[in-house]
């Protein structure tokens, strides 16, 4: 199972909850499953960027995830 | 991969665009006419804040040689459905680039003009009519914040992390990440420290204003030349804007003189189609220098609060970062990516970082080389340096204690993958600069600093010549040399010269989709796409030479520009070179052309170490820059010239914010200061040679190991030259700019 | 409004055009003659970008009427290669890579052209000093600096002795 690892900002809509364990086979799939176990999510983190085992991509929805993927929600950032 | 033998890859040959530039002859954004041409000018707002109650245009078209005149209410109510994601907020952007309902800052754009002559466009623009009802301007992030403020947009929600307002607000987002128990780590520290500090609005100061020209043919088509970081990102927008479908939209970047991110997003397209429609002529649009400062760029002023304990040892154990920035008049100021920044150079185990994107009533921000980054680090690096004056150790050894590097966890979560952060540190320690002896009145200062590498999405097509030459066509417009950059990289792969290799930037239609050359991306990303075509290339060119010889793939290699037999096949052959191979494309299954696509994670981080000495004169105040030292983590260096470029530019680009650069508003909002002999940006005779170190560090993403060099070197320099001018003068300089009259003011306080 | 009529020297070479009694040199070079290689930065004197030569002398083309050149000789960026022969500076700033962007190059190349006319041998702060007028916000002017440097040195027959070197 994946691992989610919630900053304390995100923390506020899983009930406090900092990491969560979740069955998912991408990222996609994971944001709609944490969605529904934590409604308070929706709106906030499918518009971050993702980390998936340490990449950072500012768009994940396919990426694939393993059964011990670590996945981290953070802001979107511009460049110069 | 860093065992690989580069043949071109780290050497300096001359830039393939470099000709045109020193002869004059390449087009910059202003340098293109049409027959029939008309020239625009714009109406910008007299106030910072208002109500428009009434705007009436007939009378401009009254004056002759007028031809068309447009106001906000000509362009089409921008919706969401319109948004862009990675272009930011296209309802925002609309209203910025001309407003409906409201003006939020000097200089926003009212209604635009195309005449005849500028001067008929121009007296044209003063006869239109505006009715204002004025509105209290909102200058600064305490009275933004303050329950009685005067309120920009009726609609705005505070979006993050509770406790955020819940009514309409001037804050715009609540950005909070944490880790730890920081009270606990106060608690554990043998030392504190807490400062807040301040930096005012700056602007991007390229050269080059922006310009356009457009055409609008009788089918709709629309063409767009125009200076730009991002042409796929102006024809998208510029399609939001004006409603028109983006197919019918090309966009040809000219050569552009300079962005830093503030050539990303769009201001004059869509007036200047607009006015191009309604005229039926070519219309050109450019700004002023003075509409520069008034309506583009800037980035945020800043407010940030520091408090850092750290144990005797030198080991930190405990921040806490506030962050305020303004986003000017639309949210989306880089605080997020400030937040990100501000302690990811060092392991803590107890930290807060809160930030807040303010919106006030000034000119709306843009990206700005590692947007975000260096109002944070200003902060930062100074308590940093503060710490270890307490702890009695030296301002490397403490950052060197405390240094994140390969699988320590940054504060926005992941870990980092291989980063060069502790190589910068050791390099500078090692520079001749950091022994140098320094006389009265004179100080040393560090600072680090790190940012981003984006990936986005890039593309890029590579062929061949029937002489064995090679042209690459990529989307992404060429700010600082990266077309000799891509260039080198086709000839790495192909074993050939880069001279024999075109690199070219395509427009719209001739290129596949890439986004914006900028967030350090266009050597990482773009290059991957470039390295995967060449890399198709010369699978083919050993395809055609098996055919030649009449041997099967793998008994073909290639080897310095050349197909070679190997596994012992066709031993009796000649090698075959590029050339021999090109002249018999038709014969051996036609042109040899390839594409790649990419879009990568975002690369590991690169990090820098910056060395500055001052000398601070007693009498005037004034900070003369004595030596300044760069030491980056580059990845792998392509062209390292233009590596040491970016590095001695951003530094120059910083050492101005420090003691120069800000933007002056009287208290009705209005710009004071909106030209370059009161925006003093540095001259030659402000500086003293940028020396460099380029420390190569694989990035674990790229197959040469490259990371962006573009921002990072920004980031250190604010930091960097306080924390000089704190050594020469024994005071503290906690708000930008470090200005003569205020080093005399400190210095007099004794 | 009636437009001037104006016969100068450009590049060496006779030109005439029309204007606008008002119109900067530089709006004349540009848009009258077509001469596109001077740039527009500020049009106050300000950034350098569009630096000419009139009768000699250094100055910024949005300072000067485009009425004033009537009679006098102007020197501009394109006519400072001779045929197809780069001026020395011009192949100093290729080999430095003095450029990034490239917008101020054309001002920096007149401005640095004139210095050496007048001072063969600078030192880098007497280089530093007269490019003083002429902004460039990309290179921090280290590789600029070095490439006046070497080329008043390969002029002077002095080969490199005056920087540190090609690489910086």
């Amino acid at each position: 199972m994946a691992v989610v690892v919630f900053s304390s900002a995100l923390a506020q809509h899983t009930g406090g909850a900092g990491r969560v364990e979740i069955e998912a086979a991408r990222v996609a799939d994971l944001v709609k499953a944490l969605c529904e176990r934590y409604p308070g999510l929706r709106g906030h983190i499918d518009k971050m960027a993702v980390a998936v085992d340490d990449e950072v991509h500012s768009d994940a929805r396919f990426v694939r995830l393993k059964p011990d993927s670590e996945v981290h929600f953070l802001p979107r950032i511009g460049g110069g | 991969m860093s065992e690989r033998k580069f043949k071109q890859v780290g050497t300096r040959p001359i830039r393939h665009d470099g000709l045109e530039k020193v002869t004059g002859r390449a087009n910059f954004g202003a340098d293109y006419s049409l027959p029939g041409m008309l020239q625009g000018a714009v109406l910008r707002s007299p106030h910072a804040h208002a109500k428009i109650v009434s705007i009436d245009t007939s009378p401009a078209l009254e004056v002759e040689g007028v031809k068309a005149v447009i106001s906000g209410r000509d362009f089409p109510i921008p919706t969401r459905e319109g948004d862009r994601q990675q272009y930011g907020d296209v309802p925002d952007l609309a209203n910025n680039v001309i407003a409906r309902d409201k003006v939020l800052y000097h200089g926003h754009a009212v209604a635009a003009v195309a005449a005849t002559t500028i001067e008929a466009a121009q007296r044209g623009a003063e006869k239109i009519r505006v009715e204002y009802e004025v509105l209290p301007p909102v200058l600064d992030i305490e009275s933004a914040i303050a329950p009685d403020a005067a309120i920009l947009h009726d609609d705005l929600v505070c979006q993050g992390p509770a406790p955020v307002p819940s009514s309409p607000t001037n804050v715009a987002r609540r950005t909070l990440l944490s880790g730890g128990d920081i009270e606990q780590g106060f608690a554990d520290s043998d030392v504190v420290v807490e400062r807040e500090f301040t930096t005012p609005m700056v602007h991007q100061g390229y050269i080059e204003p922006h310009a356009t020209v457009v055409e609008t043919l009788e089918n709709g088509n629309v063409t767009i030349w125009c200076c730009t970081q991002g042409p796929f990102a102006v024809r998208g927008l510029t399609a939001s804007v004006t409603g028109i479908e983006l197919s019918k939209i090309k966009v040809i970047p000219s050569e552009i003189g300079g962005g830093f991110g503030g050539k990303t997003t769009i201001y004059l397209e869509p007036l200047a189609v607009e006015l191009s429609r309604r005229s039926g002529r070519p219309v050109k649009l450019v700004m002023s220098r003075e509409e520069v400062f008034r309506a583009t760029g800037p980035t945020s002023a800043g407010r940030v609060r520091v408090k850092m304990g750290a144990r005797k040892d030198g080991r930190l154990v405990a921040a806490e970062v506030v962050m305020y920035y303004e986003a000017g008049a639309f949210p989306g100021s880089p605080v997020g990516a400030g937040c990100m920044c501000a302690l990811s150079a060092y392991c803590f185990d107890h930290f807060v970082i809160d930030g807040y994107d303010v919106v006030t009533t000034k000119p709306r921000v843009a990206a700005y080389r590692a947007p975000g980054a260096p109002i944070a680090a200003f902060g930062v690096e100074q308590v940093v340096d503060e710490v270890a004056e307490r702890l009695g150790l030296d301002p490397i050894e403490l950052r060197l204690l405390n240094a994140v590097q390969e699988n320590d966890v940054a504060p926005y979560g992941p870990k980092y993958q291989a980063i060069g952060f502790r190589e910068t540190l050791e390099e500078a320690r090692k520079h001749p600069n950091y022994s140098a002896t320094l006389g009265p009145n004179q100080g040393r200062g560090v600072a680090s600093g790190f940012w981003f590498n984006a990936g986005l999405q890039s593309s890029a097509s590579v062929h061949m010549n029937e002489d064995g030459t090679a042209i690459v066509t990529t989307g992404n417009p060429d700010i600082g040399g990266s077309r000799a950059a891509q260039a080198i990289m086709v000839a790495e792969e192909l074993g050939i010269g880069a001279e024999q290799v075109v690199p070219l930037v395509g427009d719209t239609e001739s290129a596949g989709y890439t986004d914006l050359t900028g967030g350090s991306r266009t050597a990482y990303a773009t290059g991957m796409a470039i390295i995967e075509a060449s890399q198709d290339i010369v699978r083919q060119l050993r395809e055609r030479a098996a055919k030649i010889w009449g041997v099967e793939l793998d008994g073909v290699a290639w080897e310095d520009g050349r197909a070679v037999p190997s596994n012992g096949a066709a031993s009796d052959v000649e090698p075959l070179n590029l050339a021999e191979i090109a002249a018999q494309m038709g014969a051996t299954g036609g042109p040899i052309v390839a594409q790649a696509a990419v879009s990568p994670p975002m690369a590991g981080p690169g990090f820098a170490t910056h060395l500055c000495d001052v000398e601070v004169d007693q009498e005037t105040g004034k900070v003369t820059v004595l030596r300044y030292t760069t030491v980056q983590d580059a990845g792998k260096a392509v062209h390292p010239s233009y590596v040491e470029g970016q590095m001695q530019g951003g530094a120059a680009q910083g050492i101005g914010w420090a003691l120069n650069e800000e933007y002056i508003f009287d208290e009705n909002g209005v710009v004071e200061n909106p030209g370059f002999l009161d925006y003093r940006m540095p001259v030659a005779s402000d500086l003293p040679m940028i020396d460099t170190v380029i420390v190569e560090v694989a990035n674990p993403l790229h197959p040469y190991g490259v990371r962006g060099v573009g921002e990072t070197p920004i980031v250190p320099p604010l930091a960097c030259v306080a924390n000089a001018v704190a050594a020469a003068t024994g005071k503290r300089f906690t708000d930008l700019p470090i200005s003569p009259p205020r080093v005399l003011a400190a210095i007099d306080g004794d | 409004m009636a437009r001037m009529h104006v016969e100068t020297t450009i590049n060496g070479e006779s030109a005439e055009f029309l204007c606008q009694p008002g119109e900067s040199l530089l709006d004349a070079l540009r848009n009258e003659l077509n001469l596109t290689g001077t740039k527009e930065g500020c049009n106050t004197g300000d950034c350098g970008a569009c630096s000419v030569m009139l009768d000699g002398r250094l100055v910024p083309s949005c300072m000067v009427l485009a009425p004033e050149v009537e009679g006098r000789s102007v020197g501009t960026i394109e006519g400072v290669a001779q045929g197809d022969e780069l001026h020395p500076l011009q192949q100093k700033f290729l080999e430095h890579a003095a450029l990034q962007c490239g917008i101020c190059t054309p001002g920096f190349i007149v401005a640095a052209k004139a210095l050496l006319e007048k001072n063969p041998d600078p030192t880098e702060e007497e280089a530093r000093y007269w490019l003083a007028g002429n902004l460039c916000r990309c290179t921090g002017y280290d590789k600029i600096i070095r490439a006046v440097l070497d080329t008043a040195a390969e002029m002077n027959g002095t080969n490199g002795a005056a920087t540190n070197g090609a690489a910086g």
